[in-house]
């Protein structure tokens, strides 16, 4: 780790009731790495897990830290709203406002301050649209609703509506498993490329081993809410 | 027969004036019903929605009871502001909004119930207020049913009888509305006075249910 800052510093402690089951989320790791993988099967917490730490899901107890920045302490009583944590989030299903066009989508955020209750007009420009459209080949779809886009743009689309308010860091939810393989390593060998080019930390889930593969600098193993394995280094055998 | 034009207006003045009312009334309790968990929520769901089942003329009377000039709530207004309530379009307006009420508020506990919370989630992580959230997301997809619901409302404000006749009475050019005037010219025997304004009534509602047609479809950008 070389002395780096700790990018992620999470203790978190939720219980969940689904009906009659119990289940319990006890979640902890620290890590320096850029780039991490929360690994594990379905069912065993990665998506609550990850929404707690974004903010929209409330911790019983806990701590997290993005980045050097506290966004959530049950001790000290800090508990930064989604709006201020400042996180770029793909859902898994990507979420995509299904009433806006591609370029509505991606606009979303930056449509502030004085016309903050309306969203962006179709025809209007804004530079770090134009940016993230024409980075992600998107400019040909980009009057077109997410219904009418291929899996491939939607997962683009959903990236660029994240990064164009420059996050802190980036929150990945299972973002290959609604495409098919092919695709699938495509677009994780973009996103790699993405990610060291923005230097920004990322934290992606998945229980798709080629995702660790690809994309992990360590990888945290999770199973029935809990850390079965400390963080270990990767498959993606770059620096840290 | 020009007579007709005076409860016609007086009607879709009354009719606005409790849609408009139930846009903000409806949408605002709809959407705090559909997003709020608390005790005795379905309790107050179905308070909320009794104005549509009960008798218009046991609502009438529970206004009367409350704006009257001896009610409470009349008891004051007239003791603050000297305002009587009673036998006045405002009352009518009261009383047609009440009456129409459910039929926004249901439309909008449902429509906001069927926009999946992800969406405002998202909208939450881009950084945009609450309000904005609501504007910007909520609202949008849940429009086009609240749309309908107004309609609907629209379409009973203009045909509401009892509860208004119990509370703003039928003084013609006042209070009169077309249903009341209606009643009033088959009471009196003026037969050809309400086949004018039996005309003038339906074809008043085909005009609406026909711009219900028009605009309520492709009102909003397309959806998933």
């Amino acid at each position: 780790m070389k002395g780096a800052r700790l990018n992620w510093d999470v203790a978190l402690r939720k219980a969940l009731r689904h009906g009659d089951t119990h289940f319990e989320i006890d979640v902890q790791f620290c890590s320096a790495a850029s780039r991490l993988v929360l690994f594990g099967p379905s069912g065993a917490g990665k998506t609550q897990t990850l929404k707690m730490l974004a903010g929209i899901v409330r911790p019983d107890q806990g701590r997290v830290a993005v980045a050097g920045r506290v966004l959530f302490d049950s001790a000290a009583k800090t508990d930064l709203s989604p709006q201020q944590r400042h996180l770029g989030y793909v859902f898994q299903d990507y979420a995509l406002f299904p009433h806006l066009s591609v370029h509505q989508n991606i606009a979303f955020a930056r449509q502030r301050l004085a016309r903050a209750w309306l969203n962006p007009g179709r025809a209007q420009t804004d530079p770090a649209v134009e940016h993230w459209l024409q980075a992600f080949k998107l400019q040909a779809v980009a009057g077109h609703y997410p219904h009418q886009i291929s899996g491939g743009q939607r997962q683009r689309t959903a990236l660029a509506r994240a990064l164009v308010n420059n996050p802190t860091a980036l929150l990945l939810d299972e973002p290959f498993a609604a495409l098919d393989s092919g695709l699938r390593r495509q677009l994780r060998d973009e996103l790699r490329e993405l990610l060291v080019a923005l230097k920004i930390p990322m934290l992606l889930i998945t229980h798709d081993t080629e995702d660790v593969q690809a994309l992990a600098d360590q990888v945290v193993h999770l199973e029935a809410g809990r850390v079965s394995v400390e963080p270990v280094t990767g498959g993606a055998t770059h620096s840290v | 027969m020009e007579g007709a034009w005076v409860p016609l207006a007086l009607t879709l003045k009354v009719a606005a004036w409790a849609t408009g009312l139930n846009l903000f009334l409806g949408v605002g309790i709809g959407f705090a019903m559909a997003r709020w968990r608390f005790f005795g929520r379905e309790w107050v769901d179905a308070l909320l929605t009794l104005p549509m089942v009960m008798p218009p003329t046991v609502l009438g009377y529970y206004l009367l009871v409350l704006i009257g000039s001896q009610g409470p709530l009349g008891a004051w207004l007239l003791q603050t502001f000297g305002v009587r309530l009673i036998f006045t379009w405002q009352a009518a307006v009261i009383a047609a909004t009440v009456v129409s009420f459910p039929l926004v508020f249901k439309a909008a506990r449902a429509a906001f119930e069927t926009v999946d919370p992800q969406f405002e989630d998202a909208a939450r992580l881009l950084g945009v207020s609450e309000w904005a959230v609501f504007f910007r997301v909520s609202l949008p997809l849940a429009w086009r049913s609240i749309l309908s619901g107004l309609l609907l409302a629209f379409a009973r404000a203009l045909g509401e009888f009892g509860a208004t006749l119990m509370v703003a009475g039928s003084i013609p050019g006042k209070t009169q509305t077309l249903s009341i005037a209606v009643y009033e010219a088959v009471q009196a025997g003026q037969d050809d006075v309400a086949n004018f304004l039996v005309w003038v009534t339906s074809i008043t509602c085909m005009a609406v249910l026909l711009a219900a047609g028009r605009w309520v479809p492709g009102r909003v950008g397309p959806r998933a």
